[in-house]
């Protein structure tokens, strides 16, 4: 094997590493050439981000050789890790959001390098023009937006002689045009030499940026190729194998015109300094269809789905109004005895009790389905709940008294959907209802989303995930800073449209 | 070969039983040690500290009028404990039970029937519920820390109790000792087993047992409380009502500390004097852990403690050690308890150093499972 490390930039062979009760990475062996963009693509669970930790040095694989440039290296931690010209960009940004621009950068980088800012915000200047990143160095970071916080992070890998740049799952932060920008920097960093390791599970952005991907399943290399001769579908079954159902068309719902959930100049001011204020929101949720709200993380989704779940109390009359009475002074039980039902954006430790069965997360929002008689709880009812929960969503778990967190993040939220939609909701409002699940589980959850809007429910989708908004939703809005974007019917949008929107450009005359 | 400490998977159901049963033995261990550090014979020193308690049926009785207030508090606790509400303050509603249900006797000192000792005890569950009832009003309008709180209100109901046993309610027959008169038969518990102390105030904790597991294991308003400890986001996303949780947790608990407070000055000491309780309030807290805050394990915990307590009396009439003995060996068993508990979430895994990489001892994952797991 050592020839084909020679004239690599990184070559792995045979990396495995093993958590109790997981192989996380089994036998994996990958080449990537100088200026490479090579696509680490995998399911959620499937091993990537455990492969990139071993690569940058935070995790140490059980076994297996790291060759870089043709010398087998061990990278025992992140700063040996760097000193070879490795940049990690994470999922998870790791910034201090008190501190500007240049004080962020200076505190990853060596002391002798970092002890004059002013010198540093030169180069961050420099270095961010050149690769059409536009930075301010002395910005407080909590004023950035997600774009240009991610723009931090890839800037500090850059202001350091850079050989290879892994980006975990970079895109799923930004709005379609900034995608491209971002795209546009990488293709100008690979022509000057550098390698790059992009993991994503988006099989179009792979193909349009990579020249070279290798595909995990369960830990293992399932499959390598070169993305552009394949297609979508093809790199989709390396990616989930071939019994899983790929399935992406729905029709569209037919016009409805019956108003049923109605928002009407909502404002909220939020009391977590990092939070967004709700800036005069109005629309309405027909009957019948599925309503989509997307929008970059950080823009006021959290703030609408509290309002609307009634873990905020509003304090004016006649802003929430569902169908006919007005929300304000309904906590989120009584809102649940009028039909609605809600699916938290973080499925653990806000949908879910994490160290509570599946039972008992079964009764946390279902117990206005005749679980509970005179205040004492029907044991044989709630078997019956969580049983078919378990049963029509195929979740697998080890059982009613399996705890939350033992589960799979796919599992889990299987888990969470069916408990809301088995409740046949007369409203359902669900935040990323596909986050981090796999593309069979996603799917079972979007028919089963289709389903309950055929019956006749409401449904809003708040989600990043433009593709999936496209697949699901019949009308289709964007929320930016606050403020939401004017709706249009899906067929009637375009992508672009919609991208532009995420950004903020929309007619705020509609919005004033 | 080097020993290391490693994540399990999920959280060991054995080990949550083996814990506080190795965490007796490693107790029992070190008794031995101290005894033997302060110059006794160690086995025949245990066998004073935890076997003579026991040895006879008067003993076993006394036994059970001790453990009685102990379990009280201990069950009313499990529940604040199971919420979340961290409730130190049980020797505080005892003390407040105890001194409101003697001045409710004392009131009552010449009434006759069969009601007054009812209505002595209602006055004492009423004050240990009233007292617990600042700490929730503090914790659900001013967010104040109940920890805080409760243990404030600990030191300002004893002195309110020496004020009132030094003062006003002090016998005005009692050549002026701090004691107040001796309560009526009327006011006292009835005896229930000829021959020893045990009276029915112990049956009120067999009761409250039943209770408190009916209440958590079987209702929904015992499933809210245990949603609300275990992730109050989620309760708040459920819609509970958290504020009203807090405040029945700790309205209960008050009210059987209160009990166990009004139990001990109509029973076995049968007026108000100043020291009513060695403590019985921070006992119940080691015994709620103990006991896993389960009502049967906390019965058995509470047994256990009330032991502690009757040996420490033993070793200092036969053995001449201070009874600070007591003391050493509750801070012991919550000790060990504590430390053998990491055996619930961690084990022990020895490896055999076949490859030269040095590794840290607990590896940058366990310790992410560490911070997720609080």
């Amino acid at each position: 094997m050592d020839l084909s490390s020679k004239n690599s930039r990184l070559f792995l062979d045979g990396i495995t590493k093993r958590y109790p009760g997981c192989l996380a990475n089994d036998d994996i062996s990958i080449r990537v050439d100088p200026g490479s963009i090579h696509a680490i693509l995998g399911e959620n669970g499937a091993g990537k981000s455990t492969l990139m930790k071993i690569i940058y040095g935070v995790v140490k694989p059980d076994s297996g050789k790291l060759y870089w440039e043709g010398q087998e290296t061990k990278i025992n931690a992140p700063v040996d890790a760097r000193k070879l010209g490795i940049g990690m960009v994470f999922q998870h940004f790791s910034l201090f959001q008190t501190l500007s621009v240049v004080e962020n950068i200076a505190l990853g980088l060596d002391q002798n390098t970092s002890s004059d800012l002013d010198e540093l915000a030169e180069r961050i200047v420099e270095v961010s023009a050149k690769y059409g990143m536009p930075l301010e160095p002395h910005r407080l970071v909590h004023t950035l937006s997600t774009g240009e916080r991610q723009r931090v992070e890839i800037v500090r890998c850059l202001i350091q002689d850079i050989k290879l740049l892994i980006l975990d799952e970079p895109t799923s932060v930004l709005t379609p045009q900034e995608v491209n920008s971002l795209f546009e920097t990488l293709r100008q960093l690979a022509a000057e030499g550098s390698s790059i390791l992009f993991i994503s599970h988006k099989l179009k952005e792979i193909q349009s940026l990579c020249d070279s991907a290798t595909v995990l399943r369960g830990g293992r290399v399932s499959g390598a190729c070169n993305p552009r001769e394949e297609s979508t579908t093809s790199m989709a079954k390396m990616m989930v194998g071939d019994e899983t159902q790929i399935s992406s068309e729905y029709p569209k719902a037919k016009d409805s015109l019956q108003d049923f959930l109605s928002v009407q100049h909502l404002n909220l001011k939020t009391d977590d300094i990092f939070g967004i204020d709700l800036k005069d929101i109005n629309f309405s949720a027909r009957k019948g269809e599925i309503l989509g709200i997307a929008g970059v993380a950080g823009n006021g989704q959290t703030e609408l789905l509290s309002a609307l779940s009634g873990e905020t109390i509003l304090e004016e009359p006649n802003v929430i109004v569902f169908p006919d009475s007005d929300l304000t002074h309904c906590n989120p039980m009584q809102r649940r005895a009028l039909g609605m039902g809600f699916v938290p954006e973080d499925r653990l430790g806000h949908g879910a009790v994490p160290d509570m069965s599946l039972r008992d997360n079964a009764l946390l929002t279902g117990f206005l389905q005749g679980l509970i008689g005179r205040g004492f709880l029907k044991n044989k009812a709630i078997d019956g709940f969580t049983a078919s929960i378990i049963d029509q969503f195929d979740v697998k778990c080890g059982g009613h008294n399996s705890l939350a967190k033992s589960l799979s993040g796919g599992n889990l939220q299987k888990f969470i959907i069916g408990r809301e939609v088995l409740q046949t909701p007369k409203c359902l409002i669900a935040a990323h209802p596909t986050w981090g699940v796999d593309i069979g589980a996603a799917t079972s959850i979007h028919k089963a989303l289709i389903a309950l809007r055929d019956q006749g429910a409401s449904i809003i989708i708040i989600s990043e995930d433009i593709d999936e908004l496209f697949t699901i939703s019949d009308r289709i809005c964007a929320l930016f800073d606050g403020q939401l974007s004017p709706i249009k019917p899906t067929n009637e949008t375009t992508i672009d449209e919609l991208g532009s929107w995420m950004a903020g450009v929309f007619g705020r005359q509609q919005v004033a | 070969m080097r020993i290391k400490l490693e994540a399990r998977g999920q959280q060991s159901k054995l080990m949550s039983y083996a814990s506080p049963i190795l965490a007796a033995v490693l107790t029992l261990i070190c008794g031995a040690f101290l005894f033997w550090i302060l110059g006794k014979p160690p086995l025949q020193a245990l066998h004073t500290f935890l076997i003579m308690p026991i040895s006879d049926p008067y003993r076993i009785a006394e036994l059970l009028v001790k453990a009685g207030p102990i379990v009280l508090c201990a069950i009313g606790l499990s529940i604040c404990f199971r919420a979340n509400v961290w409730n130190i303050g049980a020797e505080g509603q005892l003390l407040m039970g105890g001194l409101v249900g003697s001045c409710a006797a004392l009131w009552l000192l010449d009434a006759q029937g069969i009601w007054v000792l009812p209505v002595v005890l209602l006055a004492g569950i009423v004050a240990g519920a009233a007292w617990a009832a600042i700490p929730a009003f503090l914790k659900n309008y001013f967010n104040t820390n109940e920890i805080l709180s409760t243990i404030m209100l600990n030191y300002i109901s004893l002195n309110i109790l020496l004020h009132g046993v030094h003062g006003p309610l002090k016998d005005p027959d009692g050549f002026n000792f701090p004691e107040s008169a001796m309560f009526s038969d009327w006011q006292i518990m009835p005896i229930i087993l000829d021959g020893t102390r045990l009276h029915l105030g112990v049956t009120f904790a067999l009761l409250a047992m039943v209770g408190i597991w009916v209440l958590m294991s079987r209702t929904f308003v015992g499933f809210q409380i245990k949603v609300l400890g275990g992730d109050e986001r989620s309760a708040h996303f459920a819609g509970f009502k958290e504020k009203r949780l807090v405040w029945l947790c700790l309205l209960i608990c008050g009210g059987l500390a209160g009990l166990a407070g009004v139990g001990e000055v109509t029973g076995p000491i049968g007026q108000l004097v100043p020291n009513i309780s060695p403590g019985y309030g921070y006992a119940a807290i080691i015994v709620a852990f103990l006991g896993r805050l389960h009502p049967l394990g906390i019965l058995f915990a509470g047994l256990l403690m009330a032991l502690l307590y009757m040996g420490g009396e033993m070793v200092q009439i036969q053995l001449d050690l201070p009874r600070a003995i007591t003391g050493v060996f509750q801070g012991m068993l919550l000790l060990f308890l504590l430390i053998c508990d990491v055996l619930i979430a961690y084990r022990f895994v020895i490896e055999k150093s076949v490859s030269k990489r040095v590794e840290p001892s607990i590896s940058i994952e366990s310790q992410t499972v560490a911070i997720e797991g609080k």
